[in-house]
């Protein structure tokens, strides 16, 4: 019993990094209709730029703050300068240039902090923490914590602020939205630079389990893909609990079912997907999309 | 003096030309009307207006160039738009529409007078409020983008068709609506209508299109007696 609250809640921290980049995906594919591929490596390359400053010497919790300002600014100027003048091709041209800024990131990350892995530090004391009688990790509950408020935030945002509905109705109804005085254009702008601010949380809370390299965000990324999916792409809080969803039974899979171990894990955690998604194409909480005729 | 000052006005989609030179006016306080059969050009003539198709040609409000601005800039100006096709949020609540309508005004701070200015012409959308607004009806949504058109405090009102679809007593409601707040608030109207009879009524000037062009225009009183107008518009 111990050990399985244990690997639910680590479950639930990897879970909740999951959902979170499965967010950043969701935001960008409301607003435009495209996946971005980049996400991961924009997320990556903002841990790289949390590790400089705190190896500058900045306080850890500095540092975070700093890095999600850089990385909100740096995903709302790549909107801008790269996405926007493709903004009107052909969805297979905007996936082109994603997976153009994808390379482009992981090399030049490459290139300025080689591809050899760096451990990247938490936060949170090393010495696991005992409730009742069981032991959990620090760093497992302060990463679900952290988590938890920057999706609580984004949903306040969201919900209740005149920016947060204008990007919502923008990325709807962009034409009404104009007739309404919103500039369309910026509400994406923000859509981006807000998605980099959620993958740069992530990226920050799994590095000091995956530890630091540019190819770091691809696995990753394939469940966060997955937790979307499963979610279905058109909600937000479908994502975020779709990666919940993942992060427990791909942990859980991989301590009770002893020939899976953790190889298998990946595979037996998409196949729970695609069994989902033959029963409810559009995913869990996905509404269908509807064609007309 | 005129509120919306329209000359040699030309748009085009891609490379068709449909507009092919306009000239119209709107007086301050005032209501224009725009005639003319399914393809004229009139919904095209008011997105010409507030800048959401490719223009030639001046076009002034209160006395400034507008032409070639961007639509929400011109939004801020003063003029809303209410569109062909309703323009509703879906998946948005009632009072998110209303309050997405008063998105570009200057002064926020009189939201809530607003809304319950808004539900007092519309009782309908008060009581639907928190629904989400692709449940309403047809008519009901027609209401809701009037409404949100007028949480701007508009100074000139566009209006493509709000008869469309609706039963004979809302319609007279919603005209009746657009009457008080011109008479009331000063807002220019420009008005485009299938529903001829009704819009000579309410109008005082009126245009009639034929595909891009001004064929007719003059006081409402005097279209409304011409023999085409009547044999071709008005049916009888
Ligand atoms: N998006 C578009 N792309 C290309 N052509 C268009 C577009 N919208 C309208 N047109 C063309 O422009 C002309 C004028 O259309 P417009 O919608 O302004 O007519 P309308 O007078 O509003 O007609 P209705 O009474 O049917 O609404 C038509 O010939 C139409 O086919
Ligand atoms: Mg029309």
């Amino acid at each position: 019993m111990d050990i399985f609250v244990q690997q639910v809640v680590s479950g639930l921290a990897t879970g909740g990094i999951y959902g979170s980049l499965a967010l950043a995906l969701v935001m960008i594919y409301q607003a435009t209709d495209v996946v971005n591929y980049a996400q991961g490596e924009m997320a990556m390359f903002s841990t790289y730029l949390a590790w400089t400053l705190i190896n500058a010497g900045l306080p850890y919790w500095v540092a975070f703050a700093a890095t999600l300002a850089i990385a909100f600014v740096g995903g709302l100027a790549i909107e801008r300068v790269v996405i926007r003048p493709v903004e009107n091709a052909p969805v297979l041209t905007i996936v082109i240039v994603c997976i153009g800024l994808l390379v482009i990131l992981n090399s030049v990350a490459g290139w300025v902090y080689s591809y050899i892995q760096k451990p990247f530090p938490s936060p949170f004391p090393e010495k696991p923490i005992r409730i009742g009688n069981v032991f959990f990790g620090a760093h497992d509950l302060g990463a679900l914590g952290v988590t938890l408020v920057v999706l609580l935030s984004l949903y306040v945002f969201f919900r209740y602020t005149t920016l947060g509905l204008a990007m919502r109705a923008a990325a709807q109804n962009p034409v009404s939205s104009r007739l309404c005085g919103i500039r369309v254009g910026w509400m994406l702008a923000v859509g981006w630079g807000l998605a980099a601010l959620v993958g740069a949380v992530a990226g920050m809370m799994v590095a000091p389990v995956v530890f630091l390299d540019p190819n770091m965000m691809g696995g990753i990324l394939i469940y966060a893909f997955a937790s979307a999916t499963l979610g279905g792409f058109t909600s937000p809080g479908g994502a975020v609990l779709g990666g919940l969803i993942v992060g427990v039974i791909e942990n859980l899979v991989g301590t009770y079912v002893r020939f899976i171990g953790t190889e298998l894990k990946l595979t037996v955690a998409l196949a729970v997907i695609l069994v989902v998604l033959i029963v409810k194409p559009s995913g869990l909480f996905g509404r269908a999309a509807v064609h007309r005729v | 003096m005129a509120l919306l000052e329209v000359a040699g006005l030309e748009a085009q989609y891609g490379w068709t030309k449909v507009l092919h030179g306009l000239s119209f006016a709107v007086d301050v306080g005032g209501i224009t009307t725009i005639l003319g059969a399914n393809g004229a050009g009139k919904t095209t003539t008011l997105r010409a207006v507030c800048g959401m198709v490719k223009t030639a040609g001046e076009v002034r409000f209160d006395g400034h160039r507008i032409a070639g601005r961007a639509t929400e800039d011109i939004v801020r100006l003063g003029i809303a738009h209410v569109p062909e096709g309703r323009g509703t949020f879906m998946q948005l609540t009632v009072e998110e529409n209303l309050r997405l309508g008063a998105y570009a005004r200057a002064s926020r701070g009189t939201l809530a007078g607003d809304l319950r200015r808004v539900f007092e012409y519309f009782p309908v959308l008060g009581d639907r409020q928190r629904q989400i607004a692709g449940s309403l009806s047809g008519g009901e949504q027609q209401m809701l983008a009037v409404a949100r058109a007028l949480m701007l405090r508009p100074r000139l009102l566009l209006l493509d068709e709000p008869s469309l679809g609706l039963a004979p007593l809302v319609v007279r409601e919603i005209f009746r609506i657009v009457r008080t707040i011109n008479r009331e608030e000063r807002v220019g109207v420009l008005l485009v209508e299938q529903n001829a009879a009704m819009a000579l009524d309410l109008a005082d000037h009126a245009y009639l299109l034929e595909t891009g062009r001004v064929v007719m225009s003059g006081p409402a009183e005097t279209l409304r007696k011409d023999d085409a107008i009547r044999r071709s518009y008005l049916g009888y």
